[in-house]
């Protein structure tokens, strides 16, 4: 793999925010867009002028059921009369938009980008899986009559089954993740829950249970961008993005070892390279890797080589990926703690980097050592994923 | 500093309050099956699956496409497989499209096609959940079981289900 690491400009995160993550908000997609962006530009210390170009996230027009979401957001997205694109990769769009945010400030193009993502899941009725369905091949898998679980039950079961996992293992992440967010005050699902509650909630598509699932959710997240020449105007501690990288697998998932994601390794050594992180076990600080999932953590901290393969479930006994442990994981409370707002999930993960890395997490707080923590994202038919890898100080 | 995080949740007690307008659009699509997939189906009929085989990296692909996504290149000739396969996974499904409780439970899974390597689809698997749940049923060999050749339609359901055709143990 080919990746020129002598990027022209380096690039800071100077401002965070995020809505609620809320089961249903009241507020309109734009207006739930705009509360997050005023609180990206007020952490910011900017004004809405100063921003020069925006990018904006969201999944599947579908959720909202109005078509072209980018142009619908745009005037809560702080677009008017700026340059302005949607960036939509399935699951992994969150922290897509933050990479393509980065590329304009990387590029010379812009000092100073807004990124915002947002999903208004509750719009669809009953329920945003009837909307999943038309991910489906319409013609060889429609047919089946799927449920949208069943690809990921498939791919949970193919992981236990190659690396003989057991379940009690994989619900030890929804117990943590819970927890974790019980210091996240957006959040929409933090609670302590037991390995017991977990194995005892319902059986949606087995090996799926419904605390195995983060939930339907509304919210919205933002970043604010800043080349390197204007960063510390804004702020004395800006977050580097230091490594960026994303790739995308073959659209025929039935043809793929769905035990490892093989994708989320390329993508990682992408942003490791540009970052020049050689053991991301060691130098990392903390990971916010995708969980919509419990299993996709693991899953995904094997893919990054955070883990041997088959080797996530025991780091997480062991308590390894605890808050107060040597690699915590999703200190935020991930998806399954804070809420699953497809791209503003992803972008909420970005955020989170830029807070601990400047200690302003609150309790969630991190011991920080070497200043490098990651976020991931995954979307998509289970075939892609971006890295972003941030530097405090 | 503290931090305040915006927007306002609907509580139980607002629903039917708040202002809501039911929307439903109706899209209707009629989808080009293609070269590949066209040959597919029509072989379904015949109760036969068909794959492609491509020369550059000597996969044939099931289901078939005139491409291959590795080589890049246009695949080079149609190869008929047995309708025998292995269960690479297999789950079973106790909820419907839109997420309620189905009446009936369904094994489904991914079936590697036995005479072409790493190439699968996914389907309905004919087996006790039992098995599925205590995992005894990957690896297993399962063999297509067809729908009456007057009831077939050139559809992916030509093929009820696949089925064991070895002891599961």
């Amino acid at each position: 793999m080919k990746t020129n690491i002598n990027i022209k400009n380096r690039v800071a995160i100077i401002g965070a925010g995020m809505t609620l993550f809320r089961r249903k908000l009241k507020e309109t997609p734009q207006e739930i867009t705009f509360g997050a962006v005023k609180m990206a530009l007020e952490s910011a210390g900017l004004e809405s002028k100063d921003i020069e170009a925006v990018v904006i996230g969201s999944a599947p027009d579908a959720f909202d059921g109005i078509h072209e979401k980018g142009e619908h957001l745009a005037d809560g997205a702080l677009s008017y009369l700026k340059p302005t694109k949607r960036v939509f990769v399935g699951g992994a769009t969150g922290v897509m938009a933050a990479i393509s945010g980065w590329w304009h400030v990387a590029s010379g193009l812009y000092d100073l980008v807004l990124v915002v993502a947002e999903e208004k899941m509750s719009n669809a009725r009953p329920h945003p899986q009837a909307v999943f369905l038309h991910i489906w091949d319409p013609i060889l898998e429609k047919p089946l009559n799927p449920n949208l679980i069943w690809i990921f039950a498939m791919e949970m079961h193919r992981y236990m089954y190659k690396y003989n996992i057991k379940k009690e293992d994989i619900a030890l992440v929804t117990v943590k993740n819970k927890r974790n967010a019980l210091d996240h005050p957006a959040a929409r699902d933090a609670a302590n829950v037991t390995v017991e509650d977990v194995l005892n909630s319902e059986v949606l598509v087995w090996p799926v249970q419904r605390l195995d699932i983060s939930s339907v959710t509304d919210g919205a997240a933002a970043i604010v961008l800043a080349s390197e020449k204007i960063a510390r105007k804004f702020t004395d501690s800006p977050v580097w993005i230091e490594g960026v990288g994303w790739t995308l697998d073959s659209t025929h998932w039935t043809c793929r070892e769905l035990a490892y994601p093989l994708y989320l390794e390329y993508a990682g050594n992408m942003a490791y390279k540009i970052a020049g992180i050689s053991n991301p076990r060691k130098q990392l600080d903390f990971a916010e890797v995708y969980d919509p999932f419990n299993y996709k953590e693991l899953h995904h901290m094997e893919g990054l080589k955070l883990a041997d393969k088959g080797k996530a479930p025991e780091l997480t006994r062991e308590g390894v990926t605890q808050r107060d442990g040597d690699l915590p994981i999703c200190p935020s409370g991930g998806l399954l703690g804070v809420g699953n707002p497809i791209a503003a999930a992803g972008l909420m993960k970005v955020c989170e980097l830029f807070w601990q890395l400047r200690y302003e997490a609150g309790k969630r707080q991190v011991r920080i050592k070497n200043g490098y923590a990651l976020a991931q994202a995954w979307g998509d038919l289970m075939q892609v994923s971006t890295v972003i890898i941030a530097k405090g100080g | 500093m503290q931090k305040i995080y915006p927007a306002i949740p609907v509580l139980k007690e607002d629903e039917g309050k708040i202002i809501e307008i039911s929307y439903k659009p109706e899209a209707k699509y009629l989808l080009s099956a293609g070269q590949a997939i066209s040959r597919f189906l029509n072989e379904l009929k015949n109760g036969r699956i068909i794959g492609r085989k491509c020369y550059g990296c000597n996969r044939i692909l099931v289901p078939p496409r005139i491409y291959c996504e590795i080589c890049f290149k246009a695949t080079d000739e149609w190869i008929y497989i047995r309708d025998i396969g292995k269960v690479v996974t297999a789950v079973v499904s106790y909820i419907t499209v839109d997420a309620r409780k189905a009446e009936k439970h369904e094994v489904v899974g991914i079936i590697e096609f036995i005479d072409a390597p790493g190439q699968g689809i996914f389907h309905r698997i004919n087996v006790n959940p039992e098995n599925v749940i205590n995992r005894k049923i990957f690896g297993v060999t399962v063999r297509a079981v067809w729908k009456n050749i007057n009831e077939r339609k050139g559809d992916i359901n030509d093929i009820l289900y696949f089925e064991p055709i070895e002891e599961i143990k």
